[in-house]
């Protein structure tokens, strides 16, 4: 292993402009002449809109243009879609609502842009947007899920009849059913995937800017995947053609899916800089952003797991039901289906799975993809599970969850997934040595002593990452593929820019694509630039989410990088007058076998362009190489985590006291960026299970709609944590990666919850497990006794 | 509009300036200094700290005409002459940034808590100090280890 090179923890090539205060997001860039819009938003959940009176802030100090959504309308201007087409049981398809970017007939959430105010300064706006007069006639609201289907119901969208996208299942019920009544044990649970708010820290934005001269459209937006971005605002919303319009997505800071996708803020900003003429600047504020930002989660379950008299589990079933929100936002339908209920096999073998899934509208905030993606929803059925019946059964959840690995792999789940490779019994055991579980009674009862409970929960996850083959992906509903692009581009003097489709929000692209170039290539790792996030530089990509960066978008670099290889192969066998096969390339180095001669990685690139040794005709000039890259199968990462949690049964708080992370992600590039994606998704998994709880009242109202409201976790609700790994080397890409983004995120609300319920002696209590929360049960359970 | 005039990294400064501009917005919009964020808009993430007279502020929570003949420091200006302040090193050394949009508050409100605490600062100690500032990418575990080994490297 080279210094810098696959595996060699390489301190981040990004991080120089960041702590300098250089660092280049949306709301840095200033267009000449750009003006400001503010959006004008409903304040009810549900309201039809009756008119809109603009004329008084018209006339106001500054004041470019009031328009709304009849304006958007009459230009033609065309809905936002959800690019996955879901089918229900009965055949029929999923029910998408018509989506326009401002509304004009009828507001269907808190925060729906019904009119938008451009001035020439963002206080001359929000001061005339005062003056703009919304007549509304509110309508009962819907904000909770179990209830939107209910006879009465108010109906969100006439196209959806009792507010139901689309009922789905998957697995086979009859079978499943039957292993039910031959169970000898069954465990049951009612169980709520609470409803987060992603909260980035950079609030997305959005500048349009239209030149007339071109009739070119560019937008900076804060994107995770700008080519996506361009093709759905192109072919779907019909704003430009797509060689008309330039997304540019530059230092984005944070996504966690809610940056992935296309808000109708976008649409809006590059229509009205077409209709004023000028640049139109967005930038969310925080109270925007809580009720415009696609939230995650918001599952209600019930789920069984049935065991034989030996503690296999023989089947599994779960019946969700899925709030997508007012809207479909762009990837939502597949989050609590096909990245859901494919994952319900977790690290078992169990014969028989079956789920069904109900998705509604609800009078609340779009819901899409949050790290993890249906993935922790499926792991938290699963572990709870798990751990609810080992207890049940009074058998170690440790030992249970032994006696149900798959231990040979390909593993074919009953719910479409074929596991590729894998040692979860590793992965536990190195963890729990790591947490010192055969020392956690002491510790109980030294707890106990202090009038303390303590508990300890495990949660062996396992996820499907590197997202997706697209054949595989199309067959299920997707709208696009799933591969990654790449491109090479190697400059006379040997330095090398590599253009890809994936995108950076903080995941380090810049330092991991480059330790493998430079490996590669033999060159310094100083040499080499990572260019993305500008549909003008990279030709398309699709972009970062789905711990797909790793093992698509390298594995494209890699696949480009053969072909540059080969090429320069060529190149240096004309330098050295030996045949293209006695070349041989190795640390930056040409050589011909058998010989002394050699040529160094810089000469070759030099003679790749100047040309003086061959002919246009026996080899074109140049070193650029690009390459798609389509995945065969998903990856798998998978792990065991063990959170330790000490109650206070005077107050109800939770202190998290350890936490031990042992995963398996396969070959791993950058060891101190994978640990710290993998201490990022441990902490919103804690801030899911611990803190984050999204309120809506039943009007429709969301009551957690700023910082004081909304509990974020903070650097005094965690500890440090123990990180460690396994490796099973992914077989499906020649790199061996199965990507690590999302890990913590899935992996960690089950062993919290594990660990309180172990702590309490009971099942019964939901996320978040806040003080209240946690003393009310108290006040109803008698804990288990420490010595137990 | 009127003009308000402050110290901000050792030059001295005019600009434009509304009642109710905040202190932040003349950063960023009328000297262009884009390093200080904006994470929300109750003084709650700390992505906006600068230091005003050499203490931490937050720097949405103040007006601009507030600022008026102070002297401020922003993230551009924690380095001297090219040399990185060894809080910076210590962020980049620890990885303890990821999206970098928290990390200049994470940084000023470091350098401050060092100034007010002291060199050696124990984990306890700096997850307490660090409740006015939201990072939601890196758990908090690098910035904690980057904010240790930057206090000592202050000495």
């Amino acid at each position: 292993m080279s210094a810098t090179g696959i595996g060699a923890a390489v301190r981040r090539k990004e991080d120089f402009r960041f702590i300098t205060g250089k660092g280049q997001y949306t709301d840095d860039v200033s267009r000449p002449g750009q003006t400001y819009i503010h959006f004008i938003r409903s304040p009810h959940a549900h309201a039809k809109i009756r008119s809109i009176e603009s004329s008084a802030a018209t006339g106001m100090p500054g004041v470019v243009a009031v328009l709304t959504g009849k304006d958007l309308a009459s230009d033609k201007i065309g809905n936002l879609i959800c690019g996955w087409a879901i089918t229900s049981k009965d055949g029929s398809p999923m029910k998408m609502s018509a989506h326009p970017a401002i509304a004009s007939e009828k507001a269907n959430h808190v925060g729906d842009a019904v009119a938008v105010v451009i001035a020439e300064t963002l206080g001359q706006a929000k001061d005339a947007a005062e003056k703009v007069k919304v007549d509304y006639e509110v309508l009962p609201a819907v904000a909770d899920p179990a209830k939107a289907q209910a006879p009465g119901a108010p109906l969100i969208h006439d196209v959806a009849p009792n507010n139901t996208i689309y009922q789905w299942h998957l697995g086979e019920q009859k079978a499943t059913d039957a292993a039910f009544r031959s169970a000898n044990h069954v465990t049951k649970l009612d169980i709520i995937n609470n409803r987060l708010v992603p909260n980035a820290i950079e609030p997305r934005a959005a500048i349009g800017d239209y030149d007339a001269g071109t009739d070119c459209l560019t937008l900076w937006n804060t994107s995770q995947n700008p080519h996506v971005a361009r093709l759905v605002i192109a072919a779907f919303v019909g704003m430009a053609p797509e060689h008309k319009l330039r997304v540019i997505a530059p230092d984005v800071g944070g996504g966690f899916g809610s940056k992935i996708f296309i808000y109708p803020e976008e649409v809006v900003c590059l229509w009205a800089s077409r209709k004023v003429q000028r640049p139109v600047k967005w930038v969310s504020d925080r109270s925007e952003a809580f009720v415009t930002d696609a939230h995650g989660r918001d599952h209600v379950t019930h789920a069984e797991m049935a065991f034989d008299a030996e503690g296999k589990i023989t089947a599994l079933r779960a019946k969700t039901i899925a709030n997508l929100g007012a809207y479909m936002s762009t990837f939502s339908s597949s989050v609590p289906t096909y990245l859901y209920a494919t994952l319900l096999s977790g690290q078992y073998g169990i014969p028989n799975i079956y789920c069904e899934v109900d998705a509604v509208y609800t009078n609340t905030v779009p819901v899409d993809a949050y790290r993890g993606a249906g993935r922790p929803e499926a792991t938290y059925v699963v572990e709870r599970l798990v751990e609810a019946g080992a207890r049940e059964m009074a058998i170690d959840p440790a030992d249970l969850r032994k006696r149900n690995f798959i231990k040979s792999f390909p593993h074919q789940t009953p719910v479409i997934m074929a596991y590729d490779a894998g040692d979860y019994q590793a992965s536990l055991k190195k963890a729990q040595d790591i947490a010192d579980v055969k020392g956690f009674g002491k510790r109980k009862r030294d707890s106990a002593r202090n009038g303390k409970l303590r508990g300890l929960g495990y949660s062996t996850y396992i996820e499907a990452c590197g997202i997706a083959p697209s054949q595989a992906v199309g067959s299920l509903g997707a709208g696009v593929g799933l591969w990654e692009s790449a491109e090479v581009r190697v400059n006379p003097t040997g330095s090398v820019e590599v253009l890809t489709g994936s995108h950076s929000h903080g995941q380090g692209h810049e330092t991991t694509f480059a330790q493998l170039v430079s490996q590669r290539l033999g060159i310094p790792i100083e040499n080499i630039s990572i260019v993305h996030g500008d549909t003008d530089k990279v030709q398309f990509g699709m972009g970062t989410y789905g711990s797909r960066s790793g093992a698509v978008g390298m594995t494209a670099i890699v696949k480009a990088l053969d072909k540059v290889e080969a090429k320069a192969k060529k190149v240096a066998a004309f330098m050295m007058e030996a045949a293209e096969g006695d070349i041989e390339f190795k640390d930056g180095k040409f050589t011909v076998a058998g010989t002394d001669k050699s040529a160094a990685w810089g000469d070759v690139a030099l003679n790749a362009y100047i040309a003086h040794k061959f002919t246009g005709a026996e080899l074109e000039p140049g070193l650029k190489e690009g390459a798609f890259y389509d995945p065969t199968n998903f990856t798998f990462p998978a792990g065991c985590h063990i959170c330790e949690v000490e109650i206070d049964p005077e107050t109800g708080n939770t202190d998290v006291v350890a936490w031990t992370a042992v995963d398996d992600f396969g070959i791993v590039i950058n060891p101190m960026i994978v640990e710290g994606q993998v201490h990022g998704g441990i902490a919103q998994g804690v801030g899911q299970a611990l803190y984050e709880g999204t309120v809506y009242d039943k009007d429709g109202q969301l009551m957690t709609g700023s910082y004081m409201d909304y509990a974020m976790p903070r650097a005094d609700y965690l500890p440090s944590f123990k990180v460690d790994t396994t490796e099973t080397k992914c077989p499906s890409n020649p790199l061996g990666i199965k990507g690590c983004g999302e890990a913590g995120a899935i992996a960690a609300p089950a062993a919290v919850m594990n660990a309180i319920t172990d702590a309490l002696g009971t099942e019964n209590i939901a996320m978040p497990a806040t003080p209240a929360t946690v003393w009310a049960v108290l006040q109803k359970t008698q804990p288990r006794q420490a010595a137990e | 509009m009127s003009k308000v005039s402050m110290t901000v990294n050792g030059k001295a400064v005019t600009a434009d300036a509304d009642a109710r501009t905040l202190l932040v917005q003349y950063l960023r919009e009328g000297l262009r200094l884009t390093g200080t964020h904006v994470g929300c808009d109750t003084s709650q993430c700390g992505a906006c700290v600068v230091h005003i007279d050499g203490k931490a502020v937050k720097a949405c929570t103040m007006f601009a005409w507030e600022a008026e003949g102070k002297n401020v420091l922003t993230i551009e200006g924690l380095a001297n002459n090219g040399t990185l302040h060894p809080m910076q090193e210590a962020f980049r050394d620890n990885h303890g940034l990821q999206c970098g949009f928290c990390t200049p508050g994470m940084i000023m409100t470091a350098v401050d808590m060092v100034n007010r605490k002291g060199n050696n600062l124990d984990d306890k100690t700096i997850r307490e100090e660090l409740e006015g500032n939201i990072c939601r990418c890196t758990g908090y575990h690098n910035i904690v280890k980057s904010i240790a080994a930057g206090a000592k490297a202050m000495a």
